[in-house]
């Protein structure tokens, strides 16, 4: 990977790794009685690394290849292999902690294995460490593809995906540790949030700059979504994590907001982390992927801009859902609820056109557990968005709050659309990204997609059941106008779901570790094979980049 | 089916062409796309969040809400720390069975001071709005040393180690200075000797407890609230936030609360 690196660049590299590492020494001396020193440490061995990986080869001849014949796809392999270590540690996270409902002396006794601390190792890991990682990759390939250009710059993508990923360690191992600003989503304390800042703005710029690049007039709509997500991200990230530092010796700060402002500022961040992370960028990966599989034009244009600015309109105004019948102002509850339900119009436009595009290709939804995935992911996004439209209805929501209703619904899109999206996109990609004829095991796929399909029903049915019978049981009043059950009583109740929903996360988990060693033997195992017409080349030479509208 | 989407939607076949149209040219521009986005994304949050630092109505007036004293805050800084807002709401909402539940609806200014607040989303344990003075100190400490001695069915995690761990009160001048910084009102005098008074509100025999009550209230519990009066301790620090909440003010049940069907 180093041979194609040029010594200056290794050298720049090296700088880089360096400052970062200078960064963690200060860290490490300013809050040495503190959780930030020990991030400190974190932070350095994670630049010695970078530092010696790229001192270790800095003699080996420059690259004699020409650039412009060919893309850049070391970063977003090395982007994969790591989204999915993320997925097997993050799923793992989240089964434990479900255990931990279902039998609460499945823990240490030792403070950093407890729920409250685990918990956001769980959600951090799957979203930040598999999901973003996940976007990253995929997204330094499609941007290259779409645009038949290579990127400009070759340190940079390294840094923004071994950033982000420092980034992803300093929050994980800083929960474990009681680091946390409770925001959900967005935990990390200041000095994590502002490193973010910095990979997100490179981000931004290697984006930008490669789309400069293009040799197409025209940005394909699955760059739309990622700049979508790159951008409100970044808006929402930087606002939502607004605080002031009880010292620079410590990770405490406090958030300039409190109260009722703060809550609108959390849910608008909240929301958003679902709109702009979890639905935009995964978007722009299904809008590349399905029709490339599928060998099918997207089924239409118009539709997917109509869906692209609604759902960029529309999203933000809804997070005030998840404060209904709170202190929150009636009017701004009223605002959510509205813009939630008219949020079903683009979201359906995006997963109907999806589904209209692989008409003529159902045979090869039948046969192919690779699009399967793809397949199945948009009917979740369908149905997910369906429900969620449904729950920000104010009465519904009053019985869905605080439930596992809730816990169900992010599960059906998380692990429904998000990680099957994913993990469908990874295997379409894998063999094209390492240049090999197939993937290792197409039974493998097979048992991956199954695994998945069933643990995702069974979470979401558990959670079905829990919330609503909790909610119901928590408003049930006995002939004498009392409350019937005492809230231990509704618990109780919960025993057999938490089981089960334990296990359709183990199943599903099961399916991600299959799909892990799946790619590691694609990658060790399969023979060789150059894909056809797979480097940048003008617009009007060979075959278009995704498939044309006939 | 398809007949009646589309006279549904003729009217604006006009606005989807031109709108068509002006992307068709739009997206050949990358800083179009990025501007659109930025705008089309931007007015929501604006017009939603805005008005709420603006609007008077949107935070009840209550002159003697108070503020957190030291130890409470020290408390609060544990409760974020072991991530407890994750299982515990501190937010009822008006609905009859939750007033009935936990006590009267929560009032925006209850949480004025509260940075972060710590509303919550999911009640897999119940909400902790009015919990202050429903249970004994004793209960709290027994409890959170094992949850299940008390109640057995609990699916709780132990904090028998907050017992254990000496308070750290150092950082507690600079805390307050952060917190008076995003506009809690802390005074100069409440910040130079905030080490001092959480050490003395959990120990109500020692010359550094009148200084608690002096500065924040005579209504301010000072007690051994873990039962220990050699040392102050996390779970001092934890139980005496426990303790206050739903109490800063008394605003809420002045205020009869008239639920929603």
């Amino acid at each position: 990977m180093m041979s194609k690196l040029t010594v200056q660049e290794r050298t720049g590299a090296m700088m880089i790794s360096a400052l970062v590492g200078l960064s963690g020494l200060l860290m490490a001396a300013a809050g040495h009685n503190d959780a930030m020193g020990a991030h400190g440490w974190i932070v350095m061995a994670f630049a010695a690394v970078m530092f010696f990986i790229v001192a270790g080869k800095l003699d080996m001849p420059e690259p004699a290849e020409d650039r412009a014949a060919s893309y850049y796809d070391d970063p977003t392999r090395v982007g994969i292999v790591i989204a999915l270590v993320w997925a097997v540690v993050g799923m793992f996270m989240g089964v434990w902690v479900a255990a931990q409902l279902a039998w609460p002396d499945l823990r240490f006794d030792a403070a950093w294995s407890s729920f409250g601390r685990l918990r956001p190792v769980h959600t951090s890991g799957v979203i930040f460490g598999f999901g973003g990682n996940a976007l990253i990759a995929t997204s330094f390939h499609i941007m290259q593809r779409t645009s038949r250009a290579r990127m400009p710059n070759q340190v940079l993508p390294w840094f923004v995906l071994m950033g982000y990923n420092l980034f992803c360690i300093v929050a994980a191992s800083g929960y474990v540790m009681g680091v946390t600003q409770s925001k959900e989503y967005a935990e990390p304390e200041w000095y994590a949030d502002l490193w973010l800042v910095v990979v997100w703005v490179a981000y931004f710029v290697l984006y930008i700059r490669t789309l400069a690049r293009r040799n197409e007039p025209h940005i394909y709509v699955a760059n739309w979504y990622y700049l979508a997500f790159i951008l409100v991200v970044a808006v929402l990230h930087i606002v939502n994590n607004l605080a002031v530092p009880a010292s620079f010796m410590g990770a405490k700060s406090y958030s300039a907001f409190a109260g009722v402002q703060d809550a609108m500022t959390q849910w608008w961040y909240g929301h958003n982390a679902v709109a702009f992370f979890l639905t935009s960028g995964f978007l722009g990966m299904l809008y590349y992927f399905l029709p490339k599989r599928a060998e099918r034009p997207i089924y239409s244009y118009r539709l997917s801009i109509l869906s692209f600015w609604g759902i960029v309109f529309f999203y933000i105004w809804a997070g005030s859902h998840h404060l209904h019948y709170t202190a929150l102002p009636h009017w701004v509850q009223t605002l959510g609820m509205t813009f939630s339900v008219m949020l079903l119009v683009p979201s359906w436009a995006s997963a109907g056109n999806a589904l209209m595009t692989l008409n003529g290709a159902w045979h090869k939804v039948r046969d192919d557990a690779t699009l399967r995935f793809m397949m199945v992911a948009a009917v979740f996004y369908g149905l997910s968005t369906f429900e969620g439209s449904f729950m920000a209805i104010r009465p519904v929501n009053g019985l869905s709050h605080y439930t596992d209703w809730t816990v169900g619904h992010v599960h059906a899109g998380a692990m429904g659309w998000v990680a099957l999206i994913s993990f469908g996109s990874i295997y379409a990609l894998a063999p094209v990204l390492w240049r090999r004829e197939t993937m290792y095991s197409w039974k493998a796929v097979e048992w991956h997609f199954w695994l998945a399909l069933a643990g995702t029903v069974i979470y979401v049915f558990a959670m079905w059941n829990s919330g609503i019978t909790q909610g119901l049981m928590w408003r049930t009043y006995t002939e004498s106008g009392t409350l019937s059950y005492s809230f231990v009583d509704t618990l109780v109740a919960m025993h057999p779901y938490y089981v089960a929903r334990a296990f359709g996360g183990l199943l599903f988990l099961i399916g991600a570790a299959i799909g892990f060693w799946n790619v590691i033997m694609t990658i060790r195992h399969v023979p060789r094979r150059v894909p056809e017409l797979d480097y940048p080349t003008s617009s009007e030479a060979l075959e278009p980049a995704v498939p044309a509208a006939e | 089916m398809m007949r009646l989407i589309r006279i549904l939607l003729r009217p604006f076949s006009k606005f989807f062409e031109f709108h068509a149209r002006t992307h068709y040219r739009a997206e050949r521009h990358s800083m179009a796309l990025t501007i659109g986005i930025i705008i089309a994304a931007g007015v929501g949050g604006f017009v939603e969040i805005a008005p709420l630092f603006t609007i008077d109505e949107t935070v009840e007036a209550d002159p003697h809400m108070r503020v957190y004293t030291p130890l409470e805050q020290a408390g609060r800084d544990i409760y974020i720390r072991e991530g407890c807002y994750a299982c515990h709401s501190q937010m009822i909402r008006t609905l009859r069975d939750e007033v009935e539940r936990y006590g009267p609806y929560s009032l925006a200014v209850e949480s004025k001071y509260d940075h972060p607040m710590l509303w919550g989303s999911k009640r897999t344990g119940p909400d902790l709005a009015r919990l202050g003075d429903k249970y004994s100190d004793d209960w709290q400490v027994r409890h959170l040393v094992n949850p299940r001695d008390l109640v057995p069915e609990s699916v709780m995690p132990q904090y028998a180690f907050l017992l254990d761990r000496r308070l750290e009160t150092d950082s507690l001048p600079g805390r307050l200075a952060a917190l008076r910084a995003v506009g809690v009102p802390y005074t100069d005098e409440m910040i130079a000797s905030a080490s001092a008074d959480a050490a003395g509100q959990a120990n109500p025999l020692t010359s550094a407890a009148d200084g608690v009550t002096e500065r924040y209230g005579d209504a301010t519990a000072v007690r051994t609230f873990d039962g220990r009066p050699d040392r102050v301790t996390e779970m001092d620090a934890l139980v005496a936030y426990l303790q206050i909440l739903g109490k800063l003010t008394d605003l809420p049940a002045q205020i009869q609360p008239v639920a929603e069907e």
